[in-house]
This record gives structure tokens, C-alpha cells and sequence, in this order.
């Protein structure tokens, strides 16, 4: 039991944190704290991911394999806390401003990553289930985080039924799982299913994949994506973009890999297929949007289908690619995210992307970083984001999946047209009523950085490319 | 023995891109004229820095020279070198950058992120010419659409932002298939090293996808996906539509660098990668590409015929020539090869010379309605001449290089295939005839329209531009083994290895028939 509790420890800290954060901040009721624990928050993940970073080592399970703690989950672990601490660090002024910066906001965020650790732990379909709701739950609550509004409101509704209804999926077919394992563990599920696998069990884990599919907004599960990134506070929208991403997709490797490594075959082509929709759903649905938070749903859409890509190359390699295609994807995101937030006109946020005309006048220097952001994004080389591609490229096609190779890089010219849209904005556009940056440090910071990573990177990655190889290697074997 | 000689070429216009980025602020005179400064001394720098390559480049070795070599992500490197088919390539590019500032010396828009956009281009072009690893290459030559999609974006004309986009849109859906081929590539042979690449065999084994019988199997696919990127970039018929409009709306040193550098690309990559590495899907394709060259030099000839604008005329002319460097890459002999890279060359010179002569009249009257003009030649008696000069080079005229492109691609094709042969020199007489009626209206008869009469003729500044291009133009005409001896050799290697490879191909699958 000691020994359990120890490889938990860190989950403990946050979990423990968080809770008594939140009777002080409840018994006090002052929202003059928020700004405070927005830092704390923050800070205290920072060095929990640091913590997990650096002494980090082998491979322990806790409670009989329902908890793992191997280098693929401290890979994503880290992931997750850096984003999140970064995405809270850079809302916290917004926030403060709109008088919406409620101080059960960090400790939210700060369960929702104890719940996303959870998930990319898990070793059992009910630890998964746990860390799933418990993540889910917080992020209803913060998607609606503004009570006055209709659309955040609305957002956070029907993110919740949505989310309700894909963990019913979820949960039916963990059921069905366990009918024909016998077993709900991991590790049960993986010799019940090696080599062939019957068909209960194929139906569970079609039921499985899908409610996870609607985790990570893969088409055809990715209606809610728009409509809550458009609804929620920017800040909110900008950490969806980010971590919970990053948990749901190692959740998936994990799934797939881990409980059903046997029959690769068999989830293979669902994956797929869910790649290429997504792939071509996002890029061709994001040529219409006027507002830049719902083409940025679209585009993190299309990402997540290249992500996929990587997965469903069923390899060591396919799962390197996607953990390395996840890491630039949060970064550019960030870099991104905090542009957006930054976007206003007489103290009012503004979306609208035809608001940013001829904003390279204004600001070069901002200017010039978007520029790099969504040349990355597009995946035009020699930025980091064409790195991305080309892994989970080479991934398929050592999987075997050439025509999904060809289909990705087809999608990937249809979505740059888009992001080019917005250079077009920012560059080629005519004079119009500018739009204000604010003077915010945090979020020119957290832009700059972002940028200079895009064209830095490419000299080695920041040695990214061989941690996540040592993580992808303890999952697939 | 090491050297860091051509590393230095490659970023030096970038180092300079960042000191202007970096320090320079405002938009007053001095600030723009500083800018402009600073960058037409790091391209002249860089000019000098590769002559030091090319004297020090051995001709007769036919091995890589100068390379270097480092350790890079996911086993790929950072490998650069030169053989002749590529140094008098990074030449080209070098030579003409500071011809292509100097001319850009009348921009005041936005003028150091104009510079910077260039020096960067440069960086990446020559990095193109001299990356030996897929990859690498594969970096550099798509980064090359973002300052060419700012270029013609920011500082075109009226319709700059359709041809912004379709520019990017098409080149970028042609490389993309190039991309996947990569992949395949490095999965099979395991490495992204060009050199060892250019030894390896890629399987030629027919099979089928689909149903549809694929005769020269992988490497005929492979091929197909190189081609789609390097014809859109040559460009070919009948993918060069982005051309014209790309040209058109670019600023004078856009289209100078697009019609002089970029557009080699193309060619380049054929006798970098196709003719050496697919050999069988060459070959299986050969008579298509050739047909598609013939085609383009007859169907563009005519477009060009009916053009209203000079640029337009101008580049439909270059596909038109840039046919018969296609022609001469897949006839596959020393002749046809050897007067493909000159024809190259000298196009560089030739149609970058054509651009920025259509740049001095639109500079003073800001149209380039060939309608606007006529009669020149009586207030511009120096531009008529330099005019006539490229306007002979374009034709083809004996004594300019752009005779012995034209003349080595025709004798090389003629021994492959006569018929096409037949077809592509009509071409010689169609560009006659467009080039000298361009001329004929815009400079000769007398000078009736109102708003010539003020006209100036040539500033000091524009003829100290004109004068090396003229000097290459003549001195290539006359004197063309300047040429063919740095390529010569290579060349003759590349196509014996050709030839190898194919006999091989062949003894293979005979084996294979005959233990069936």
C-alpha cells in the first residue's frame, strides 16, 4: 500500500493542493486571491513536471497494474503540466480584466491535470474511466466559466451533454470489453486479445475508441469542437487547444497499445479512418470562419488527424510521432493562443480575423512571430511543424499506410490556404480600424518564445526527438 | 579535407537578413538606404565568397567537392556540396542577386522587409543547389515559397494577392507527392544521403495498384512524384498557369529572380534526382515528357504571340525555353544535357535581363501595356540598343548563348527522336516572331504617343546593371566550352551511370524472365 501510494505521490500533492485551496478560497470567498493562485497553481505544476522530468525513472505500476508509471506517461505528464501552467499564466490577466477570474478557476485546471495524469496512467479501463471524468468534469465547469454569458453558458452545456454522451459510448464498450476479457486490467485485456480477438471484444473496442475519438475532436466525433472553443473564455479556449489534447491522445496510444497490441490490425483501419476525416474535415471547414477562435477548432481538428496518423501506424515509430507531433503541436498552439488573447479593440477582445488588416504596419515584430506560427502550422518547411508532418509521414508509410501518406499531404495543402488567409490579413490587406495588442509581457513573451522554437528546433528538437522515442519504446514492445 | 566554404555562401545573405531585422528601425531615408546598402553588400560578398568555390572546384573530378557534412535529426544530415551540375547553378544564383538589389534601388514601400525577404530567398535557393541530403533539399526548396509568397503579396501589382495565393497554392500541391516519394525513398534505401542515393537501385519490378498495370513499378511511381513538383516548377506545360500570373504581378526584382533562379529548380531536380535515381521510370516516361516539351514550345510560343502585357509575353517565352531544357534533360545524351544546363544558364541571364528591361519602362510610365509604347528608340537610344541585344539572345541569335542552349538541346533530341525534333524547332522561327514584333512595337516607328515625349533614357545605376549581363550573354555566344568544360564531365558520368543502371535493370529482369 506505501509502495502504491508513492508512485502516486505527485497526483496526491496536486489533488491535495487543490482541494485545500478551494475550502480556503470558499471559506474566505475572495476572488482577490484568484491572481495569487493562478500563480501558485502554475508554479506548483511547473515543478511537479520538472519533478517528473528529471527524476523520472523506469517502469513501476501501483494497485495490482490500474496505475503506471512508465516514461510514456511521464513523457505526457510533462506535456500536459507545462501547457497547462503556461496556458493559466497567460489567461490570468485577461481573465482579471473581464472580472472573470474566479479563484475556483487555477484549482479547476489544477484537477483537470490530477484527472489527465490519471488518464495517461491508467492501467485499467475503470482507473481510465476515473481520470476521464474527472478531467471531463472540470473542463464543463470551466467552458462555462462566464455565467452571464449565453454563448459560454451554451458551450459549456453542450460540451457537457456531449461529453456525457461519449463517455455513455465509452463506458457501454469497456462493458463489452470486460464481458468477453473477463478482466477490466490492461494487461488482462492484451492476452484475451492476442492475435485474434472475438468479435464482443472488437465491438467494445470499436465503442471504446469512439468515446475516446470524441475526447481528442476526431471526426466524426468533433461537433462540440467549434461551437465550445468559439463559446468558452479565451483563456478556456486556449488550454482545450492544448493539454486535455495531449491526454487524450496518449490515452489512446495507451488503449490501443496497451489492451489491444494484438490485434493491431483490427483498430488500424478505424484510426485511420478517423484520421483522414479529420484530416479533411478540419482543413476544408476552417476556409469559411470569420472568427479565429473557431478556425483555430478546425485547425487543431485537422491536427489531431495528423496526430492519428502517427497512431495508426500501429509502431514504436507511429507512437514516437505522434508524442513528437503532440509537443510541437502545443507549443505552436501556445504561441498562438497567446496572440489571440491578446487581440482587442478599446479594451474588448475581438476574434475577427479580418480585424487583423495590415496589422504587420502596426506591429512588425508580432507580426513577423504569427507569421512563423502559421507557416508552422500549415507545416511548411523549414519550421518545426513540417517536422511533425514528416515523422508521422514516415510513420504511415512503415505502417503500411501509403495511401493515408498522400491523403495527409493533400489535406495539408487544402488547410494552407487558410492559414495563409491570415497572412494575407496581416500582410497583403488593406488599411483599416487597427486592432490594439495590448502591452501585456506575459503574452508577447509566450508568442516570441513559441516563434523562436519553431525556427530554432530544427537544429535538434531540444533533444525531444530521443525522450520520446525512450517513452514510445516502454509502450510498444 | 573539411571546409565551411559553402555553408558560408548559404548564410550569409541570411546573417545579413538578421543583422537587418534585428538593428535596423524606422522608415526614414537613412534607415531605407541603409537597408538597401547592407543588403547589396552581403550579395556581393556572397558573390565573391563563390568565386572562390568555383576556382577552387575541380571539373574533372566528378565526385562532390567541398562537402560537408553533420549528424542530424531522425538520421537525416546536414550534408552540402557542388559537382559541375550544380556549382555553375550556385554561380547563377550569386551572380544575379546583386543585379537584382541594385534594381530594386527605386522601391521606398516597406523597404527593409523587402531586403530582408530577398537576402533570405537567397539563402534558400542556393541552399537547394547545394544540399545533399533529401531532406535538406527538400527544406530548402520549399521555404522558398514564403518570402516569394510575401514577395509578390506585398509589393505587387493589382492582382498580387490571387497570384500570391495560386503561386503557393500550386507549387505547393506539386511538392507535396514529392514529399511522400522522400519518405519512401529514405524507408527503402534506409538513407536520405543523395550521394549513395544516386547508386541505389529502387525496385522497377511492374506491378499493379488498383488494377492498373504500373510497367517500371516503384520507381515509375516515384518519378511521377518528383515530376509533379519539379514540372509545376519548371514549369511545364500544362501546369505553368501559375506562371504568367505569378510574373506579371511580381515586382520587377520578383520576376528577375523567379525567371532566372527559381525557375531552375525544375531542371535541377530532374538531373538530380530523377535521371539518377528513377533511371527505369525515366526512361518508362521519357516519351511523355518529351512530347509535353514539344507541345510547350509550340502551344506557349503562340500564347506569347497574343499577349497584350510585356511581362506576360516574357513569360510565356520562358516556358517556351524551359521546354527545351526538358526536351534536353530526357534525351538523355551529352548534347541534349549539356545544352540544357547551358540553355539554363543563359535563360537566366537572358529572360532576368528581359525582366528588368520591361522594369525601366514601367518604372517611368507604370504600365506594361505593350499598347502604351512605341517608338523609344528616339529618346532611348541605349535602351533600344541593350533591348535588342537580349531580345536577338531570346530569339536564339548566333553569337548570344541563347543559340547554343537552343542548338545543343535540338541536336541532342534529334538523335533520340526525330519528330519531336521537328515540332520543337518550329519553336526557333515562332520566337522570332514574337520577340522581334514585341520589339517592333515597343521601340521602333516613330514616337506619336503624348506621354513618351519626356521619356529618359537609361540612368547610369540601370546601365552598370545591364553591363555584366550583357558581358555573360556575348561572352557565353562566343565562347560557350566556358561552360561545357565544368559540366562536361559531370555530365558524362551522370549519363553513364544512366545507361548502366538501365542495362541492368534490363539484365535483371530478363533473369527473372528467363528462371520463371
Amino acid at each position: 500500500m506505501q509502495a502504491d501510494l508513492t508512485v502516486i505521490l505527485l497526483e496526491i500533492i496536486l489533488s491535495v493542493y487543490a482541494i485545500a485551496a478551494l475550502l480556503f478560497g470558499a471559506y474566505t470567498s475572495q476572488d482577490r486571491i484568484a491572481s495569487l493562485l493562478v500563480w501558485v497553481t502554475a508554479g506548483l505544476m511547473t515543478i511537479v513536471a520538472l519533478w517528473i522530468g528529471v527524476t523520472g525513472d523506469g517502469t513501476r505500476t501501483a494497485f495490482g497494474g490500474m496505475f503506471n508509471d512508465d516514461g510514456f506517461a511521464r513523457f505526457a505528464k510533462v506535456t500536459i503540466l507545462l501547457s497547462a501552467a503556461a496556458v493559466l499564466v497567460m489567461g490570468q490577466e485577461y481573465m482579471a480584466r473581464r472580472d472573470i477570474l474566479r479563484f475556483e478557476y487555477p484549482l479547476l485546471i489544477a484537477l483537470a491535470a490530477v484527472g489527465m495524469m490519471m488518464m495517461v496512467s491508467a492501467g485499467d479501463l475503470m482507473a481510465l474511466y476515473m481520470g476521464l471524468e474527472l478531467q471531463s468534469l472540470a473542463l464543463y465547469v470551466v467552458a462555462s466559466l462566464r455565467r452571464d454569458s449565453v454563448k459560454s453558458t451554451e458551450a459549456g452545456l453542450k460540451y457537457f451533454v456531449l461529453g456525457a454522451l461519449s463517455s455513455g459510448l465509452l463506458l457501454y464498450g469497456a462493458s463489452l470489453v470486460y464481458g468477453f476479457a473477463g478482466t477490466t486490467l490492461f494487461s488482462g485485456i492484451i492476452e484475451a486479445a492476442d492475435g485474434r480477438a472475438p468479435l464482443g471484444l472488437l465491438i467494445g473496442l470499436v465503442f471504446v475508441i469512439a468515446g475516446m475519438a470524441f475526447k481528442v475532436s476526431a471526426v466524426p466525433f468533433h461537433m462540440w469542437t467549434p461551437d465550445v472553443y468559439e463559446g468558452a473564455p479565451t483563456p478556456i479556449t486556449a488550454f482545450f487547444a492544448t493539454a486535455p489534447k495531449v491526454a487524450a491522445m496518449a490515452l489512446f496510444a495507451r488503449v490501443v497499445h496497451d489492451a489491444f497490441g494484438g490485434v493491431v490490425k483490427d483498430w488500424q483501419q478505424v484510426v485511420a479512418l478517423l484520421s483522414v476525416l479529420s484530416m479533411f474535415l478540419g482543413a476544408i471547414a476552417a476556409i469559411g470562419q470569420q472568427d479565429i477562435k473557431r478556425l483555430m477548432a478546425y485547425s487543431s481538428i485537422a491536427h489531431m488527424g495528423y496526430a492519428l496518423m502517427g497512431l495508426a501506424a500501429g509502431t514504436a515509430f507511429g507512437v514516437q510521432a505522434m508524442l513528437i507531433y503532440m509537443a510541437i503541436y502545443v507549443t505552436m498552439n501556445v504561441g498562438t493562443f497567446a496572440f489571440i488573447l491578446s487581440m482587442e479593440r478599446d479594451g474588448r477582445p475581438v476574434t475577427d480575423i479580418a480585424s487583423l488588416n495590415m496589422y504587420s504596419r502596426a506591429q512588425p515584430g508580432r507580426a513577423m512571430a504569427m507569421l512563423i506560427l502559421l507557416f508552422s502550422l500549415a507545416g511548411v518547411p523549414p519550421l518545426l511543424g513540417f517536422f511533425g508532418k514528416f515523422y508521422v509521414l514516415r510513420a504511415a508509410y512503415e505502417g503500411g499506410l501509403v495511401w493515408l501518406a498522400v491523403a495527409g499531404v493533400i489535406a495539408s495543402v487544402i488547410g494552407a490556404f487558410y492559414y495563409l488567409r491570415i497572412v494575407y490579413f496581416m500582410y497583403f490587406g488593406e488599411e483599416g480600424d487597427p486592432i490594439e495588442t495590448g502591452k501585456s509581457p506575459v503574452l508577447w513573451g509566450f508568442l516570441m518564445a513559441s516563434a523562436t522554437i519553431m525556427l530554432v528546433g530544427i537544429a535538434n528538437m531540444f533533444g525531444v526527438e530521443a525522450m520520446a522515442q525512450a517513452a514510445a519504446a516502454t509502450l510498444v514492445n | 579535407m573539411e571546409s565551411n566554404l559553402l555553408s558560408i555562401i548559404t548564410f550569409i545573405p541570411a546573417i545579413a537578413a538578421l543583422i537587418l531585422g534585428v538593428f535596423l528601425r524606422g522608415e526614414d531615408e537613412t534607415a531605407q538606404r541603409n537597408a538597401k546598402w547592407v543588403a547589396l553588400i552581403a550579395t556581393s560578398l556572397t558573390f565573391l565568397v563563390s568565386v572562390f568555390v568555383l576556382v577552387g572546384f575541380d571539373p574533372n573530378d566528378t565526385s562532390f567537392q567541398f562537402v560537408e557534412e553533420r549528424q542530424w535529426l531522425l538520421g537525416l544530415q546536414y550534408k552540402l556540396g557542388v559537382d559541375g551540375i550544380s556549382i555553375l547553378f550556385v554561380m547563377l544564383t550569386t551572380f544575379m542577386m546583386p543585379i537584382t538589389i541594385a534594381a530594386s534601388w527605386n522601391v521606398t514601400h516597406r523597404v527593409k522587409e523587402y531586403m530582408i525577404a530577398f537576402l533570405i530567398l537567397e539563402t534558400l535557393m542556393l541552399g537547394v543547389f547545394m544540399a545533399l541530403d533529401l531532406v535538406l533539399f527538400y527544406l530548402f526548396f520549399e521555404a522558398g515559397l514564403i518570402p516569394m509568397f510575401l514577395i509578390i503579396g506585398i509589393w505587387g501589382g493589382k492582382e498580387r494577392i490571387y497570384a500570391s495565393f495560386k503561386f503557393f497554392l500550386y507549387t505547393f500541391l506539386g511538392s507535396v507527392l514529392m514529399l511522400v516519394a522522400m519518405v519512401a525513398m529514405f524507408a527503402e534505401a534506409g538513407t536520405t544521403d543523395i550521394p549513395t542515393l544516386m547508386t541505389h537501385q529502387f525496385g522497377s519490378e511492374d506491378f499493379s495498384v488498383l488494377g492498373i498495370h504500373i510497367v517500371g513499378g516503384m520507381q515509375t511511381l516515384m518519378f511521377l512524384a518528383f515530376f509533379a513538383s519539379f514540372a509545376v516548377k519548371m514549369p511545364m506545360w500544362p501546369v505553368h498557369t501559375w506562371l504568367p500570373d505569378a510574373h506579371v504581378q511580381a515586382p520587377t526584382a520578383g520576376s528577375v529572380v523567379l525567371a532566372a533562379i527559381l525557375l531552375k529548380m525544375g531542371g535541377y531536380g530532374f538531373l538530380r534526382f530523377s535521371l539518377p535515381m528513377f533511371p527505369v521510370g525515366s526512361e518508362v516516361m521519357t516519351p511523355l515528357v518529351l512530347w509535353m516539351s514539344a507541345i510547350a514550345i509550340v502551344y506557349t510560343s503562340l500564347v506569347a504571340l497574343a499577349q497584350e502585357d510585356m511581362k506576360k509575353l516574357i513569360a510565356y517565352s520562358s516556358v517556351a525555353h524551359m521546354g527545351y531544357v526538358t526536351m534536353g534533360i530526357f534525351a538523355a545524351n551529352q548534347q541534349g544535357i549539356d545544352g540544357a544546363i547551358f540553355q539554363m544558364l543563359s535563360h537566366g541571364f537572358i529572360s532576368g535581363a528581359l525582366f528588368l528591361c520591361v522594369g525601366v519602362i514601367y518604372d517611368r510610365m507604370h504600365t506594361r501595356e505593350i499598347d502604351a509604347y512605341g517608338g523609344l528608340v528616339n529618346r532611348m537610344p541605349a535602351y533600344a540598343l541593350i533591348f535588342m541585344l537580349f531580345t536577338m539572345a531570346n530569339v536564339g541569335l548566333p553569337g548570344t548563348s541563347g543559340f547554343i542552349g537552343e542548338f545543343l538541346t535540338l541536336v541532342g533530341i534529334f538523335q533520340v527522336n526525330t519528330w519531336v525534333a521537328l515540332v520543337a524547332t518550329s519553336g526557333v522561327i515562332l520566337s522570332a516572331a514574337y520577340a522581334l514584333w514585341l520589339y517592333r512595337r515597343v521601340v521602333m516607328g516613330d514616337l506619336i504617343k503624348e506621354s513618351l515625349k519626356s521619356i529618359s533614357d537609361m540612368s547610369k545605376r540601370e546601365r552598370a546593371i545591364f553591363a555584366p549581363l550583357v558581358v555573360m550573354t556575348i561572352l557565353l555566344g562566343v565562347y560557350p566550352s566556358l561552360v561545357t568544360d565544368i559540366i562536361g564531365p559531370s555530365v558524362e558520368a551522370l549519363i553513364s551511370n544512366y545507361e548502366l543502371a538501365l542495362a541492368e535493370a534490363d539484365a535483371a529482369t530478363k533473369l527473372a524472365a528467363a528462371t520463371e
